[in-house]
């Protein structure tokens, strides 16, 4: 076995995981906060990506096309806490997930009636080539944008965690996440911090379909990609973000060397399902996932 | 005034037991079924016949299947498409390999096959429930058509995994026209959701209930609890598997692994959730709505573009049709988080009490 073609795929895995980290993201942030497993997270993403991109068309510069998108993800955020999930308050769970998949429909539909369903291409100025000195020296081809979407997830996480940790808005998400009730009862406005959680799961989802969109293109298939988060959630549990970048890692990585290594043996096409199966026989050893809160509970 | 049970005294068990405790539900019921079984197949056309009813009754199937497992077992499942596409496609095999077993006896096999992969897949509703779960049952999803398009004795080497379903043939008598393809399906559901009412009200339908609505108080009380989620998988699978088979053969004809796509499944929890969780009826009305929808909106749009003289684009209408669908099934969640079978219970209270308001 070639290490060095080893290592690539390892590594062309592990870049490839942290996108996948940085739509399950999106995912974390609500159920933390909400307990609702959004389904829409991936139309949200299709939605944000080809926003940017129909804006940045008319001519518009980077930065005010970023704006406005994001502006446009906030008041989404606000429009489905107030339409949608504030007349389901207290219905189980699954009701919650079943109104997310009509949300899905209804964002995949709109962002198309809107801005075409033509695909766009997205350029970000970050060439997809290999890194020069990695090439030479180690013989191993490591994208440049991939190194690029790494540090982006890995500054917003970065970002992420600090709002958490240290800002008032931060404090109020975790004790919501916490227990409803219990924050509730100590003052803190449950429906703004619902606005605000969608909101800021709007911007996460406007950076993945930036970089998904502009190594894949702008078109309908993004919202699949919420399909291949869905492993990483369950690897690193519902409700932590570390997990989802852990999960994320191991399933891009582990998903690349299968593909590379098993793939040929059983006829190729297995990443559609594999990381699946990674998941779930993980989960039969760590029901909660990696990360996941240790819920004392026979099934 | 005419929906009362007054005067109608139970005076044996087997009465009371019955599945229509009321007369006048029993003459209803008995009307419904002369109509589906005789006055449908003597009016509707065609298109009606083939397009729209032996779908809704093969979605029914299916979604009495899945209803079977989330409504009454509690186990949440988006593999639903995959477990039809096994029965559709074991189907065809056993139809291929073995002429002389005929079909009723080949569905059933696929059904059984169908009910062996969901065993399989069920495993983890053991270690785990809820989203996690849900979650898992995707990864049946993917194996399963990947399984199919991969392995060529699924498709019998077809190079492209399309299938042709045979002829239906049963004692010498084909079902080749809609209206006899409509009857065969419509026999078979009848029959499976006559099954299935009263599995439920037995000692299994019971137990699954119990786990469904407190595991640890149902094990208490005695109920083995590995059996009872795995037989819930198990009985589901074989109604979706049946319920595939009758896609190949009495609606689709040729079939591939692309018809059975994650989006059939959600298609079909829908009907489950707009029918109304755990309620054979719902089943039935759920997916006679996500059916004729589409059909009544692209009419709805055809009437207006006519009338105010637009011409509305094809990717409009679609685009449209889409949000419209979301839409709906926001409100319905907001407005009537039972379902239609519990709209349909308030009618009937309503009714009892007509035209007197207590």
């Amino acid at each position: 076995m070639n290490v060095a073609f080893f290592f690539e795929v390892l590594i062309g895995g592990l870049l490839a995981g942290v996108m996948y980290s940085l739509v399950a993201l999106g995912f974390v942030l609500i159920y933390k906060a909400s307990g609702v497993f959004n389904f829409a997270q991936g139309a949200m993403v299709f939605l944000a990506a080809l926003t940017f991109v129909s804006i940045m068309k008319m001519g518009i510069n980077f930065w005010l096309a970023l704006a406005i998108t994001l502006g446009v993800m906030v008041v989404l955020g606000i429009g489905i806490e107030k339409i949608v999930l504030r007349p389901l308050v207290n219905q189980p769970p699954i009701t919650l997930f079943m109104a997310t998949i009509g949300l899905a429909f209804v964002l995949e539909g709109l962002s198309q009636l809107v801005w075409g369903s033509q695909p766009h291409g997205l350029e970000l100025g970050i060439p997809d080539v290999p890194m020069e000195w990695l090439s030479q020296k180690w013989n191993i081809n490591v994208s440049q944008f991939e190194l690029f979407a790494a540090g982006v997830a890995a500054a917003m996480v970065a970002a992420l965690a600090l709002f958490f940790q240290y800002t008032r808005i931060g404090r109020a998400l975790r004790a919501v996440a916490d227990d409803h009730q219990a924050a509730l009862a100590v003052g803190i406005p449950l429906k703004h911090i619902w606005a605000i959680v969608w909101a800021v799961a709007g911007f996460v989802a406007l950076v993945a379909g930036l970089m998904w969109g502009a190594r894949n293109g702008v078109q309908f298939a993004l919202t699949f990609i919420a399909l291949k988060a869905l492993p990483v959630l369950i690897l690193g549990g519902f409700e932590s973000v570390p997990g989802a970048i852990v999960g994320g890692l191991i399933i891009g990585a582990s998903e690349k060397l299968a593909e590379v290594y098993i793939g040929p043996m059983v006829g190729g096409g297995i990443e559609s399902w594999f990381a699946y199966v990674i998941a779930l026989l993980f989960l039969l050893v760590r029901p909660q996932g990696l990360f996941g809160e240790k819920i004392i509970d026979r099934v | 005034m005419l929906y009362r049970e007054a005067g109608q005294f139970k005076a044996t068990y087997a009465q009371d037991q019955q599945i229509f405790p009321i007369r006048q539900d029993r003459i209803a019921f008995a009307l419904l079924l002369a109509a589906a079984f005789i006055v449908v197949p003597l009016i509707a056309n065609q298109y009606w016949l083939s397009a729209i009813l032996t779908p809704f009754l093969i979605l029914s199937l299916a979604t009495l299947g899945l209803n079977i497992l989330t409504g009454y077992a509690g186990q949440l499942s988006l593999g639903t498409a995959a477990f039809m596409a096994v029965g559709a496609f074991m189907a065809y095999n056993f139809v291929l390999r073995m002429p002389w077993l005929g079909v009723i006896p080949s569905f059933i096999l696929a059904g059984l096959c169908a009910a062996a992969v969901g065993i399989v897949f069920g495993l983890p509703s053991l270690r785990i429930k809820g989203f996690y779960l849900a979650v898992a049952t995707l990864a049946c999803q993917f194996f399963v058509l990947w399984a199919i398009q991969r392995i060529g004795w699924i498709t019998n080497y077809s190079a492209s995994g399309v299938i042709t379903a045979q002829k239906i043939e049963i004692f010498a008598y084909a079902f080749d026209t809609p209206v006899r393809k409509y009857l065969l399906t419509l026999a078979i559901v009848a029959v499976m959701a006559l099954l299935a009412k009263n599995l439920m009200r037995s000692e299994t339908g019971r137990a699954f209930m119990a786990v469904r609505d407190m595991d640890v108080a149902a094990s208490v009380i005695g109920i083995p609890i590995m059996k009872t989620k795995l037989l819930a998988f198990a009985i589901s699978s074989f109604y979706c598997g049946v319920a595939g088979g009758l896609y190949a053969y009495t609606y689709l004809g040729t079939v591939e692994p692309e018809a059975f796509t994650l989006d059939l499944s959600f298609r079909i929890l829908f009907m489950v959730i707009i029918g109304g969780v755990g309620s054979i009826l719902g089943s039935f009305m759920g997916a006679a709505f996500i059916t004729l929808l589409p059909i009544f909106l692209s009419v709805l749009f055809g009437g207006i573009s006519h009338a105010t003289g637009m011409e509305i684009s094809h990717a409009v209408v679609s685009n449209l049709e889409v949000i419209i669908f979301g839409g709906l099934i926001i409100f319905f969640l907001i407005v009537e988080p039972q379902g239609l079978a519990r709209l349909w219970q308030i009618a009937k209270e309503k009714l009892r009490l007509w035209p007197f308001p207590h």
